[in-house]
Formats: C-alpha cells, structure tokens, sequence
C-alpha cells in the first residue's frame, strides 16, 4: 500500500484539531470581553436600571433599517423617580420573581424560552395595556391576579395565579420596562407600541 | 384500639414490603438477567442506563401532558401547570442523555484503557448521589413548583432558566459528580494505556463540566444572564455533547463493524476539527437579538451555516463503515440505531437547524414552534438514537454475547420499536415546523409580535391542526417507547446462539 498522503494522515488532523479548537476558543474569549462591556447596564445598547424613569418607545428607522428603542423624557413608574440605586433593586426584585415563578417556561423572553405565552421582550410597550395611563395598573391587576384579569385573547389559555405580592408585581413591571429599553438589533420586527398611531 | 392500630398498620406495611419483594422477585424471574456475566466497572454503566430510561419515560409522560395542554388550556390547569411539565420534559431529557453519556464512558472504559476502573467506589457513590439528588430536583419541580422572588427560590426550588433550572444546590452536587466522573476516566487511562479516543474524550469532559459553572450565576442585566446561559447550553449540545457522541460512535464503529482503529480516530479528529470550529464561534447565533453586539450576525451566521458540515462528514463515515464491512455486525438493533443516528443527527441538527439560523430568517423564527421543531428531532436524532444504540450493546453483552439479528425470536419488537419511535418524532418535527411557519407568517411578520398577534397566530386553524398532529405523534412516540423497554428487557432471552463479533481487520 502507499503511503498514507500528509492531508489523510491521522498526526495532521489531531494538530488540526489542536489549533482550530484553541483559535476559536481564543477568538470567542476575545468577543466575550468585548460583548460584556457593550452590553453592562449603562451603556449604548443595554441602558442604566433608571431609564424606567423615562418614556421608552420602539420604532422604525429608517436610516437603519430596523426597529430600534427610542428614550424619551420623563415618565414615572408608578408616579416615582428612582435613583439608579433604588431602580437596580426593584429591576432585580423582577428579575429574580421571574425566575423563581419559572417565567420562562411558558414565556419567551428575548425570544428564548417556552412558546405557550407570548413573547415578553417589548411587553411593557404592547397595545394590549390600552393606553400608558391605564398600563401599570394594568400589569398589576394581571400579575397578582391572572385569571381575573385574563387575557387569552380567546384562546382560553390563561395565565396561572403564581402568589405574586404586589411588591414583587411592581419589580416584573419594572424588568419589564427596563427590558423593553434593549437594542436587540430590531427583534422583534415590525412591532407597532402603545404609542403608535394607525 | 390505638395500639392495635399502629400494630396493624406495622402488620400492613409489612405484607405490603413482602408483597413487593414479591412482585420484585417474579420481575427478575421473568427478565432473567444475570450480572455476573458484567465486569465491576459494567455494572456501573447499566445503572446508568436504567435511570436513563427510566428517565425518558419521564421525558415522554410529561411532553404528552404539555402537548394536551396546547389543545385542552384547561387540563390540570393550576395543579400541573404547562411550565411544570415543559420543564420536566426538558429536564427529565437532558438528565436521561446525560446518564445515558455517562453509562457508555463507564461501559467503554475499561475495555478501551485495557485495565480496571481506578475509583470505581467512588463511581458507586457518585451515582447513587446524583440519582438522589435528580429524584429530590424532580420531586421539588412537582409538589413545590415556584417560590417568591428571593435569592432562596433559586438556591433550593428552581433557577427559572430553561434546561437548566436545577437550583443551585444541586448545581454544585452535579459539577461534584462530574469531577469524580473525571477523576475515573484520567486515572483509569493513566494506568492502563491512553489512546487517540481517551484524549479526545478526556480534554472533551474538562471543557463538559467547566462550562456548566458558567450557568451558575444570578445576574439582574438580562443580556449578561443570557450570554452565559448560552455558554452553557449551546457550547454543551452543539459542541461538547457532539464530541462526546464522536467518541462513542468511534468506539462502537470498532465493536460493531470491526473497522480500523486508525480510520476510526482519523475520523475522530476531522470530526473534532470541524465540530469545534464551526460550532464554538456557531454559538454566535444565539447572539442575534439579546442586546449583544451587531458583530454577532455576521459571525453567527457564518459559522453556524458551517456547522452542519462535521453532521454530513459522520453520516458519510457511518454509512461507507457500515458498507465497506457489508454490513456485517454482530448486533442488528444497535446499528440499525446507529444508522438512525447519523442520519438523525445530520437531519435534525444540520438541517432543521441551518434553515432557521441566518439572521435574516431568524429575525422572524427565534422564539417560535419552529426552535420546537429543531429541538425534537435534534435532541433525539443526535443523542436519543446513539444512547438506544448503545443500551442494545449493554443488553446483548450481558445475555452473555448471545446472536441479536433481524432473524430472532420476536424481532418485530425492536424493529417496530425503532420504526415507532422515529416516526412519532418525526411526525412531531412536522407538525411543530407547520405551526412554525405559520407562526412567523401571522405573528411575526403580518402582526409585528404583539400579545394579540401572538394569539392570532395560536387561534389559526393551520397552528391547531399541528397541535393535534404533535399529539397524535406523541403518542406514537410513547406507543414506541413502551415497545422499546419491553425488548430491552427481553431481547435475547432463552437465545442460546452466540453473536459473531466482528474482528478489527
């Protein structure tokens, strides 16, 4: 038999291996630093915990092409202007409620998740709260007390009650609010906000 | 009265202990199984495979529960809520393959490295730990479900994130178990002899169990949360879960078929190549749309439209083995599972997964039935097929190597087993990519995402109809899977032909 060539060689692929594993390992190490720092709260992409202080918007750009969140000015949740302190702890009141009532297992949040419950990525700008005055009393009601306040849209799918207080009501309200303010590169597409005119 | 009570309940639980001994008993009468035809170290191994498939029963019951919940909203609704089932179903599936992973190194080891498993007390202790630790997990998932929002909901109920809401205490018994399951993979090699095989497997478990400590941290910015639980996930089923199934294939490629060790580690390492440069920065289509840098569209995109490229690379190397050795095997259902498998993997997580993972589709895609659609056969054309492929080589070696052909007493059981099982997924993979479809049609294109759009998309006819499909389809899976057990515990009884065992040319 000849010899087996260089590129068939087992030593060839194993050094291959070796080096195509270390390279993109290094590389994905290299964006992580980088994806990290663009996207820590207070940043361009990813706004400091206080921007629930503000009216937040998502529309089409044009210049872009894609739907990007718009801050505007002040607009208080729940008729309070936080410190960036005080905001941090009710997001992360939120953040942890969602978890620990596993959210996520029927809901997508930016689009990852369970796909029994609509998508929660832009919920705080969704029509369905009617008009951003009757919004966070809204949210409250469902949160605390979901199959009152169901919203199955006729699909007779509703929202289990999950014993959510409404200190932990008002923190979802708040992730929420504060998680509509991401750039997520125009995901989703198309979505028209509370705010927007037919 | 009281005293006569408490001696009668003592009295009770007594006759109810012997009657179960009872029914234990006549079980193995009937399977007929004996262990001293297993060394120690394969001993180990098939109490693996036995919680794996106790387990995948698991998996199924709790899917068939979720998928009558998206026709019937009402069904055990606020005692066995959708989240709960959904949950054990990922969970019940990512623990059985884990198991079932395990159960094969355990199964190869010693064969490969030519000597005894080093710590094979510890190996005792580890499993019987973990298993402990899955039944408290699970048992904590169904009774106590969810708890307020505080740090001590995380630590002992569940973590809220998908795949991997084990909470955390159980986090850390699981890198415990995987690092003792280290230890005994390194030492055993280290004293016997290294191979091609034990290198690949060994630096592919380091990089197993270290990305798991990724996934276990709490963080409020979202975006960060996501990018490390993607680390998790993606580097472990597109990467490492990938590797480790090489190194399986590999092994079994050997027993099977008795090709090259030479071929079969080449292959390896192409393998390898590709799977880690395609699939490490792959990880990158994850990256779209969670607040992470625009960089990762490009990236993303590119190399994960590169990642079903090792996936054709096996299926070619399964079928030319299994062709150039005339598909001479000593045991029939494990490469007929084995030939599943390839063909799984390359359908399933090559091509349902490139069709849905360039930005411009995904824009519209991410986060609808279609990721569904990729999951099921994915999950079960990568991993399901390799571990069932594997449980017919347990089985057949310990009835004492005796023949496993398509000619044997009762072989329409693991034909239509196999037949039954690949259909149900594959019927579900149908349906959930039809409600997928029309999911990113309606929802997502036409109504811009909206909670109303959403339900727009759900009330269609197109979207219910899947629905009863993917439930239909379950059924079939189940109906396959109940098959499935039934043969393994009796495959190969009362067979008194031995296999011939293909020899390494």
């Amino acid at each position: 038999m000849n010899e087996t060539p260089l590129w068939a060689s087992e030593s060839f692929w194993k050094k291959t291996a070796i080096w195509v594993t270390a390279g993109s390992f290094l590389i994905l190490v290299v964006l992580t630093f980088d994806s990290l720092k663009q996207t820590t709260a207070g940043t361009q992409r990813v706004p400091a915990y206080d921007v629930i202080n503000k009216k937040i918007d998502y529309q089409f750009d044009k210049e872009l092409n894609k739907f990007m969140p718009v801050i505007g000015g002040e607009e208080l949740l729940f008729g309070k202007e936080y410190t960036e302190e005080e905001a941090r702890e009710l997001v992360d009141l939120g953040k942890k409620t969602t978890q620990a009532k596993n959210c996520m297992n029927c809901h997508t949040l930016l689009g990852n998740g369970a796909y029994y419950a609509p998508d929660l990525t832009k919920a705080w700008l969704d029509q369905g709260w009617i008009s951003p005055e009757m919004r966070e009393d809204m949210m409250l009601q469902f949160l605390m007390n979901p199959e009152k306040n169901a919203r199955t849209f006729g699909t007779g799918r509703k929202m289990p009650n999950l014993g959510i207080t409404e200190a932990e009501a008002k923190g979802v309200v708040a992730f929420l609010k504060w998680m509509s303010s991401i750039d997520t590169n125009g995901f989703p597409y198309n979505f028209k906000t509370l705010y927007a005119e037919d | 009265m009281k005293s006569g009570g408490l001696a009668g309940v003592i009295e009770n639980a007594g006759v109810l202990v012997d009657r179960s001994r009872g029914y234990w008993q006549d079980f193995q009468n009937w399977v007929q199984l004996d262990s001293s035809t297993l060394s120690p170290g394969r001993q180990l191994a098939v109490k693996y495979f036995i919680v794996a498939v106790i387990l995948f029963c698991a998996q199924i019951l709790f899917g068939l529960l979720a998928a009558l919940q998206f026709i019937f909203p009402g069904f055990l609704y606020e005692i066995l809520d959708f989240s709960v089932n959904r949950m054990v179903h990922i969970n019940a599936m990512i623990v059985w393959m884990l198991y079932g992973f395990f159960g094969c190194i355990y199964w190869l080891l010693e064969d490969e490295s030519g000597t005894e498993i080093v710590g094979l007390k510890y190996g005792n202790i580890a499993f019987w730990v973990l298993t402990g630790a899955v039944t408290i997990v699970v048992l904590v998932y169904l009774l106590v479900q969810i708890g307020p929002g505080k740090d001590s909901s995380l630590w002992f109920i569940n973590e809220g994130r998908e795949y991997i809401e084990a909470p955390r205490w159980a986090d850390i018994g699981i890198v415990a178990v995987v690092l003792t399951f280290f230890y005994n993979v390194v030492a055993t090699f280290s004293k016997g002899k290294w191979s091609g095989i034990a290198g690949v497997l060994t630096l592919d478990l380091v990089a197993l169990a270290g990305l798991y400590v990724a996934g276990m941290f709490y963080m409020t910015n979202i975006t960060h949360e996501q990018y490390w639980w993607w680390w998790v996930i993606h580097l472990w089923v597109e990467a490492t879960w990938e590797v480790l199934v090489g190194v399986i294939m590999a092994w079994s490629l050997m027993k099977l078929l008795g090709v090259r060790r030479k071929i079969v580690e080449t292959w390896l390492y192409i393998e390898v190549a590709l799977m880690f440069g395609s699939g490490i920065l792959g990880l990158g289509h994850h990256y779209f749309w969670i607040g992470t840098p625009e960089y990762w569209l490009t990236i993303g995109g590119f190399f994960s439209a590169l990642e079903p490229i090792p996936l054709v690379a096996m299926v070619v190397h399964a079928v030319y083995d299994a062709g150039a050795h005339s598909f001479k095997t000593g045991n029939h259902p494990a490469l007929a599972w084995i030939i599943a498998q390839a063909f799984g993997n390359f359908f399933g997580a090559g091509v349902w997964g490139f069709m849905h993972t360039l930005p411009q589709i995904n824009l519209y895609t991410h986060g609808t039935q279609w990721s569904a659609s990729h999951g099921h056969l994915a999950f079960f054309g990568a991993y399901a097929t390799i571990n069932i492929a594997f449980f017919y080589l347990a089985i057949q070696h310990w009835r004492g190597d005796v023949w496993m052909a398509g000619g044997i007493k009762n072989a329409w059981r693991w034909k239509w087993a196999l037949g039954l099982l690949n259909a149900g997924v594959l019927g579900m993979t149908i349906a959930l990519l039809i409600a997928g479809y029309e999911q990113s049609f309606i929802e997502r294109a036409v109504e811009g995402s909206t909670w109303g759009g959403y339900f727009a998309a759900q009330s269609q006819p197109a979207f219910q109809s899947a629905m009863t499909w993917r439930l239909f389809f379950g059924l079939i899976t189940a109906s396959g899977l109940v098959l499935l057990v039934w043969d393994l515990l009796t495959i190969g009884k009362g067979e008194e032909r031995k296999a011939e065992m293909p020899q390494q040319a």
